[in-house]
């Protein structure tokens, strides 16, 4: 699958969608450069379905411009785009064997006869199913149904692949799997460019090169996954990408200060009120720089961690510590401590609008 | 229904007998046992014989089967047509609208058959649309009575049917016709077969307009059944309705056993 496959990026030119009056995409603007693997990242309702269903074209926006490989495709029905997309449910033909899905697109698309052979093995072996080629799709499991969905999507060599949801109708164990046979699909196809709807943050870390994070019909943030998780924007991205301790903060001529405590912080710190933003795994027990203490109300054993939840002046802290030899009991006093460098300041206001 | 005690369980099945027994099995049992008999003046039928099946099944009596069938093909495979065209059009069309459609197509179950029927003779008495007096008005008047249960079980299928099935296939780069063909069809197929053995019965067992509009030369069963009901040939004419019963029955049957090929999930 190599040589044809042309360069494709995908440009969202402030599209804006709405049912009946009900604005379900705001003015997006997002460009997914070629070969590029783009999250978008958001809670059901904060329209990265919707974003995801403008690039196919099953919704027309009633603004904006969307644009493939700098073609203007907003009036293009969506047999005429050239995309190749996988769902949650996978949508597999019921009523057609494995190797007749992976060729559908292809018949459809008038391939010559003698090429679509090669090509059905191709993208079947590329997705490890093809010893499955005679099977019909009741006859396979979740995973493998997902993986001949795949195969179905890239045999007609899409340049740009939207996956929504793909994972997860899957199993925890089965979803980490394919993560990895996903980022390997993408080193194997470094051309083909990938929109990822996902609610799941993890999976949004693992496998983007940039994540667009979206709440509410909106584009809240876009960056690399370790600029979004080091420095996050604002209040929803610090809680949505990887969860985040967020304590209100004044900071006036003596510094930051929580309550009556005085923190240190490294990094840019804004004019006035502001937000502390501190991940439960950077929150360290005992005595430290910026110590703060509190009352133990919750604790959860996870295995390898001990997840506190420590309430400091009325504000939950958790705290994300390596397996506790003797850990503290419900209601005892704690002192927790977080290195300069781990916590970052956010304007305060910026919170959901 | 789920019953767990053994009491309740006998008591349901009694009451199921009791209910189905007289008002569905024993007339047609009658009917089966009056198809062999000369007489029936005791509590069981007399006389047997088959003569009244040597009759019903040649001559005139197999010119009306014939007829019936084909009346009930012809008008099951143009109401099959119609009504699965109407109910692709009417998915496309905003809700207000759809609902208008199956109105009219719910119409000609809603008005009496009859009416139906003199509705039909009327119309097409005249030029330009002369269809009386030949075969085609009743093939017309049939279709014109089932069409409305062919568009309804396709349009209550088409509406269960998941689009996301018609999207990946557009995403593939097929284009609507090519969808219609190769996905959306094969998957109605199951609901298709049923509203065509529905279509079918119903066309078969058809009467009430078909008297008001039949040729001489086109004359259905179930006419022939009610003229020899008519003139009191009793007998004659159970033998006419067992020979009906069997045709329209093996013909179900035939049309199941697609559908159970044909139901891929």
């Amino acid at each position: 699958m190599k040589g044809d496959i042309p360069f494709r990026g995908i440009r969202f030119d402030s599209v804006t969608v709405a049912y009946d009056g009900n604005v379900v995409l705001d003015s997006l603007d997002l460009t997914v450069e070629p070969g590029e693997v783009m999250a978008l990242l958001g809670p059901s309702g904060s329209g990265k379905t919707t974003a995801l269903r403008a690039v196919a074209g099953f919704v027309r926006p009633a603004s904006g411009r969307v644009f493939l490989g700098g073609r203007d495709v907003t009036d293009l029905p969506p047999y005429r785009r050239g995309i190749g997309m996988v769902v949650q449910q996978y949508a597999l033909f019921p009523h057609m064997r494995v190797e007749e899905n992976v060729a559908f697109g292809l018949k459809a698309q008038k391939v010559p006869r003698g090429e679509i052979r090669g090509r059905v093995a191709e993208a079947l072996e590329m997705t490890g199913m093809a010893a499955y080629g005679r099977r019909y799709p009741r006859e396979l499991s979740g995973g493998q149904q997902q993986r001949v969905a795949i195969a179905r999507a890239l045999a007609i060599r899409p340049g740009v692949l939207l996956l929504d949801e793909p994972l997860s109708a899957l199993d925890a164990r089965l979803r980490s799997g394919m993560l990895a046979e996903l980022a390997r699909l993408h080193r194997e196809l470094p051309e083909v460019s990938i929109l990822y709807v996902t609610h799941d943050q993890v999976e949004a870390l693992t496998l983007a090169d940039r994540i667009a994070v979206m709440d509410r019909a909106r584009l809240r943030a876009c960056g690399t996954p370790r600029e979004l998780y080091r420095a996050p924007a604002n209040e929803f991205t610090a809680s949505f990408v990887g969860g985040a301790n967020l304590l209100p903060v004044t900071v006036g001529e003596q510094g930051v200060r929580f309550g009556e405590r005085r923190l240190e912080v490294s990094g840019p710190v804004p004019e006035e009120a502001a937000v502390l933003c501190v991940r439960p795994h950077l929150v360290g027990l005992g005595d430290g720089p910026n110590r703060i203490s509190g009352t133990v109300r919750e604790i959860q054993w996870r295995g390898a961690t001990h997840r506190l939840y420590v309430e400091v002046d009325g504000h939950r802290v958790i705290a994300d510590l390596r397996e506790l030899k003797e850990p503290p009991a419900h209601g005892d006093e704690v002192t927790l401590h977080f290195s300069p460098d781990d916590a970052v300041l956010l304007t305060a206001g910026a919170r959901h609008d | 229904m789920l019953v767990h005690s053994r009491g309740a369980r006998w008591a349901v099945w009694l009451l199921f007998l009791v209910l189905f027994l007289p008002l569905f099995a024993l007339p047609l049992l009658v009917v089966l046992g009056a198809s062999f008999a000369t007489n029936w003046s005791g509590v069981l039928p007399s006389g047997f014989t088959t003569g009244h099946y040597a009759t019903a099944t040649r001559g005139e009596a197999l010119q009306a089967l014939t007829t019936s069938l084909l009346t009930a093909v012809a008008a099951s495979v143009l109401a099959l047509v119609v009504g699965t065209w109407a109910a692709l059009a009417a998915a496309a069309l905003k809700k207000s609208h759809r609902r208008v459609m199956d109105a009219l197509f719910v119409l000609p179950v809603a008005v009496p058959s009859v009416v139906v029927g003199l509705a039909i003779l009327v119309a097409f008495s005249e030029p330009p649309f002369l269809l009386n007096g030949t075969r085609w008005i009743v093939i017309l008047a049939h279709t014109v009575l089932v069409t409305a249960f062919a568009h309804q079980s396709v349009s209550a299928a088409l509406s269960r049917l998941d689009p996301a099935y018609e999207q990946a296939a557009a995403s593939l780069g097929a284009r609507p016709a090519y969808v219609l063909w190769r996905v959306r069809l094969p998957l109605l197929l199951p609901s298709l077969t049923a509203a065509a053995g529905l279509c079918f019965a119903l066309s078969m067992g058809e009467l009430s307009a078909t008297m008001m509009l039949y040729p001489p030369d086109w004359t259905p069963l179930p006419v022939l059944i009610y003229a020899a009901t008519d003139r009191g040939s009793l007998f004659a004419g159970s033998a006419l309705a067992v020979v009906l019963m069997t045709a329209t029955l093996l013909a179900l049957y035939a049309v199941s056993r697609i559908r159970t090929r044909a139901s891929y999930r």
